[in-house]
């Protein structure tokens, strides 16, 4: 976790308005796939409609990361971010080979962005150990 | 990188919070640089030299002359 800064205070509106928005969006795309409100090309854009505001939140990370003043406090995020995607990264491929080999169930593709959150944490974690004190 | 860092802030009086204010960055930042788990940025060092009107070998210990000492 990184210190509260400006920029990572902007960060967080961000965060907390596409997570809303997500919300929304999804809650919208299930009710209308659910009563079949939505056909044809529509379905696609409504379908895609909650992955925009998650696509929006690693714009969000990447903006953080240009606007962060603080040199330090953005290493230790881009540290955190080379974690999750080490960890997601190697998750899917192992993954997806013993799905090749029928010896796990198949996984939506969505979940990737979950595993890689909790890389985020992983990566928090990482920073603790190996800064201590200061990678709080 | 090993520094001169905690004493010049200690000979002034300063916290570290004190520090970072002064310097426009964290007090994590500074905690990080003082225990030398962080090397700081040119200019960063500049402006930790300047605040503190010393050079920056005076304040940042040289990594190779340091080891070259050592041997």
């Amino acid at each position: 976790m990184v210190s509260r800064t400006p920029a990572w205070k902007r960060y967080n509106w961000r965060v907390i308005w596409l997570s809303l928005a997500y919300a929304v969006f999804l809650i919208a795309a299930v009710y209308g796939f659910k009563h079949q409100l939505v056909t044809g090309p529509a379905a696609y854009v409504v379908a895609i409609l909650p992955a925009l505001p998650i696509v929006g939140i690693f714009g969000a990370i990447g903006r953080y990361l240009v606007e962060e003043q603080d040199e330090y406090v953005r290493m230790l995020m881009v540290r955190q971010t080379l974690w999750a995607s080490g960890f997601t990264l190697s998750l899917a491929t192992v993954w997806g080979f013993l799905d090749n080999f029928q010896l796990v169930g198949h996984i939506e593709g969505y979940w990737i962005v979950v595993v890689w959150y909790f890389g985020l944490a992983i990566g928090g974690l990482a920073n603790k150990v190996s800064v201590g004190e200061s990678g709080c | 990188m090993n520094n001169r860092l905690r004493i010049l802030r200690a000979e002034r009086g300063w916290s570290q919070q004190d520090l970072a204010e002064r310097l426009d960055v964290s007090r994590q930042s500074v905690n990080a640089i003082e225990t030398g788990k962080y090397d700081p940025s040119l200019p960063l060092a500049f402006r930790i030299a300047e605040l503190f009107d010393q050079a920056i070998e005076e304040i940042f210990v040289s990594p190779s002359r340091h080891s070259s000492k050592a041997i």
